[in-house]
């Protein structure tokens, strides 16, 4: 790398969708991004999808509802505001916002339609719950979605459905533009679709050095390709280096560290090492090489892919609204694209 | 319930207890998405069968590698024999993985009569609810359930244990939800909103809903276009002969898993987030009165060297890091540091299962070390198993 810093491949997007195995900590990416984009200074909208409160846990506010709050003010003026974007929520808005259909609306709920379309129909769900971030992203400050004003948002990140479900709740619109086959869904349907497949978008896979995580990041980086959408970085999270050199991992693995030697060792800085221990700690250290060598096969299938891959460390604490910002410095070098003035 | 300042020691889950226990005749393992769910049910499974249990496994959608240490190589909806189980108790293994579009088509065939099968099948709205809509594993997991559950009455049958995998849903609950989200939408005013004008012959069928109809339908009208409104209504009216037939087994199985025989396995790994969906899962299976049998908590940190503490290694790496010493004082440094992370992770892991048992107490729970590599063939999942039993 140069020292220089360069816009990563993603520099036009806005909607960052942030993706990944349960478990690989995707909710505390999306949320050091949104705090990484943030610090440009910016105005960042952070959102949730399935109700789980994930956001607020991690920054330690009270839980979101469907309202847009703001989670974090930042000293240099950028802030991030959390959503949890609920469909039925977000349903009513939208037959608000483009149909005003006043009586008639009260009466779809009333009916049942809105309880029909936001839990048993097909897909209706995710088209609702990512048409609430198409209109988020297209909303002016002048509370228009068009025209000359400038967007509320600079930038949108999502926490996304994890890994196994991402494509079909991403190309859910497509399938939907499908099935309605003209009329007011259908355009709508094809206008979100044309967004998550422009220059506009980008889906970040957070994964861990492990096989399945892997192996599922491998598939879904295929699967958004051939959907026609962007997967941006594979965010490797909960790296740990390791704490031998190559010679020693390799000779901890074959079972060859010295063992009498490490003994001395340990005998002369004051240890009393029994046998038992020394044995203990060699078994330990033989682990810790064949985790390593696990890692780094996962880590080769992911570069194959092609993706620029970012690493966060492992916090040995866990994560906590302070540790969340630790990741998001570490994030602004390779993720966040330099502000128009910034650039030289 | 205010959690004591001395952490009881929670009760452990005997878990080859339950297996050999003749009543048990379902195990449901729920929890967060990638906390080794569908490796425990697997490893369940084959520990069982190996101490005489006739056992299918219900996975849902299992990583492949996993699939493939099963025997599993496609995914055609239908019990497999696993080979190279050990049969010497007189038990068997079977496995599926669900095929949540074969399932509803195979509902469908079987309640509906030919020709109206046909035209379901065929009708789009139908094609999108079978393979994309959101809850259509859930229900199809429950039908699948009850389905190996009717087969193991028989007295030839196959199986005489279940081990079922739950769907990786938005939340672990979706899948308790399932009937009663079915129930309360054939029951609801839409559904009949939507069936009347085929029932009762047009528009007289519609009185019955009063004024405000005509709104609603040209709302749905204006807002899905009409050909999608006709194609829904067309669906609803083909699958109405056959839900009720659909919503009494969702029920049936419903109250299956309420049934003593079912045991419902928490199964979480040692972080924060998933522990904590566990004891959401927990206290809406007590709730629901479903019979819980207990939490595995998969994925501990292993320590192998006693006798030194974190702080005393620590230190004395750093002793052995000053004094500028040959190679073996390095490699001696470098030990005693991995050896004091591995024990703080597994004094932090413990303390959050400690935790969650402080504020569930007496309920049962089993802690599984982590194994050095995936699980990918049977053997491993024979270490699983092992592990799973506490020995």
């Amino acid at each position: 790398m140069t020292t220089g810093r360069t816009d990563p491949p993603w520099a036009n997007a806005r909607l960052h969708i942030v993706t990944g195995k349960g478990g690989t900590g995707k909710t505390t990416v999306a949320s050091a991004l949104a705090l990484a984009l943030a610090s440009r200074p910016g105005h960042v909208l952070l959102s949730e999808v399935e109700g789980r409160q994930g956001i607020s846990q991690t920054f330690d506010v009270p839980p979101l509802g469907t309202d847009e709050t703001r989670v974090v003010r930042l000293p240099g003026g950028g802030e991030v505001v959390g959503l949890s974007v609920e469909p039925k929520a977000a349903l009513l808005e939208y037959l608000q916002l483009f149909y005003k259909l006043g009586r008639a609306g009260r009466l779809l709920e009333k009916f049942g339609a809105i309880d029909f379309a936001t839990t048993i129909a097909p897909g209706v769900r995710d088209v609702l719950l990512i048409g609430k971030i198409y209109e988020a992203n297209r909303r002016r400050r002048d509370g228009r979605h068009k025209g000359e004003a400038a967007p509320v948002y600079d930038a949108l990140v999502l926490d996304a459905p994890p890994t196994g479900r991402i494509g079909r709740f991403l190309s859910v619109n497509s399938e939907v533009a499908d099935l309605a086959r003209v009329g007011p869904i259908h355009s709508q349907a094809g206008a979100i679709t044309r967004l998550l497949q422009s220059e506009h978008t980008v889906v970040h896979l957070v994964t861990l050095l492990e096989d399945m995580p892997v192996q599922e990041t491998l598939e879904a980086v295929d699967e958004l390709r051939s959907k026609g959408l962007h997967p941006g970085a594979i965010v490797v999270n909960m790296v740990r280096d390791p704490l031998l050199d190559d010679v020693a991992l390799d000779q901890a693995r074959a079972g060859r560290l010295h063992k009498a030697s490490i003994r001395t060792q340990l005998a002369d800085a004051g240890l009393e090492a029994t046998p038992e221990l020394v044995d203990g700690l060699l078994e330990e250290a033989r682990d810790h090489a064949q985790r390593i060598d696990l890692e780094r096969e996962q880590r080769e299938m992911l570069e194959a892919t092609g993706l620029p891959i970012v690493e966060l460390p492992a916090l040995p604490g866990g994560v906590d609204s302070g540790s969340v910002r630790e990741l998001a410095d570490l994030l602004v070098p390779s993720c966040v694209p330099q502000l128009e003035g910034a650039r030289s | 319930m205010s959690p004591g300042p001395v952490a009881k020691q929670a009760p452990a889950l005997d878990v080859d207890a339950l297996l050999a226990d003749p009543e048990t005749s379902i195990i449901v393992c729920c929890g967060a998405g990638g906390v080794g769910k569908t490796t425990t049910a697997a490893a369940l499974g084959l520990r069982a069968a190996e101490a005489g249990r006739r056992v299918v496994v219900l996975t849902i959608d299992p990583a492949r590698r996993l699939a493939q240490s099963l025997g599993l190589t496609e995914l055609d909806n239908t019990p497999r024999p696993v080979t190279d189980v050990d049969g010497s108790a007189g038990g068997s293994l079977h496995a599926m993985m669900l095929d949540m579009k074969r399932t509803f088509d195979e509902v469908v065939l079987a309640h509906a009569d030919p020709d109206k099968a046909e035209q379901i099948l065929a009708n789009p709205f139908y094609v999108a609810v079978s393979s994309s809509f959101a809850g259509t594993q859930e229900y199809m997991a429950m039908e699948k359930l009850g389905q190996l559950k009717a087969a193991a009455g028989a007295a030839d049958a196959p199986w005489d244990l279940i081990v079922v995998d739950t769907p990786p849903s938005r939340s672990a609950l979706d899948f308790l939800d399932a009937p009663n989200r079915l129930g309360s939408f054939l029951d609801g005013r839409f559904i009949r909103l939507l069936t009347a004008p085929a029932k009762a012959g047009g528009r007289a069928g519609l009185k019955v809903f009063g004024v405000g109809v005509q709104l609603v339908t040209g709302a749905m009208t204006k807002i899905l276009g009409g050909q999608l409104l006709t194609d829904v209504q067309t669906f609803v009216n083909a699958l109405d002969t056959m839900f009720g037939g659909f919503r009494e087994r969702a029920d049936e199985t419903y109250r299956l898993l309420s049934e003593h025989g079912t045991a419902f396995l928490v199964v979480a790994a040692p972080e924060r987030d998933a522990l904590r969906e566990a004891s959401y899962f927990v206290d809406r299976l007590e709730a629901d009165r479903m019979p819980l049998a207990g939490l595995v908590v998969n994925r501990m940190g292993r320590v192998e060297a006693t006798g030194i503490t974190p702080s005393r290694a620590l230190s004395l790496a750093e002793t052995l890091e000053d004094a500028g010493g040959p190679k073996s004082a390095t490699n001696a440094a470098a030990l005693l540091r991995l050896h004091a992370a591995l024990v703080r992770t597994a004094e932090r892991q413990r303390e959050l299962a400690q935790r969650f048992s402080r504020s569930h107490p007496g309920i049962p729970v089993v802690q599984v070390p982590a194994l050095g590599r995936d699980v990918h063939d049977l053997d491993s999942l024979r270490q699983v198993g092992h592990a799973l039993a506490g020995s």
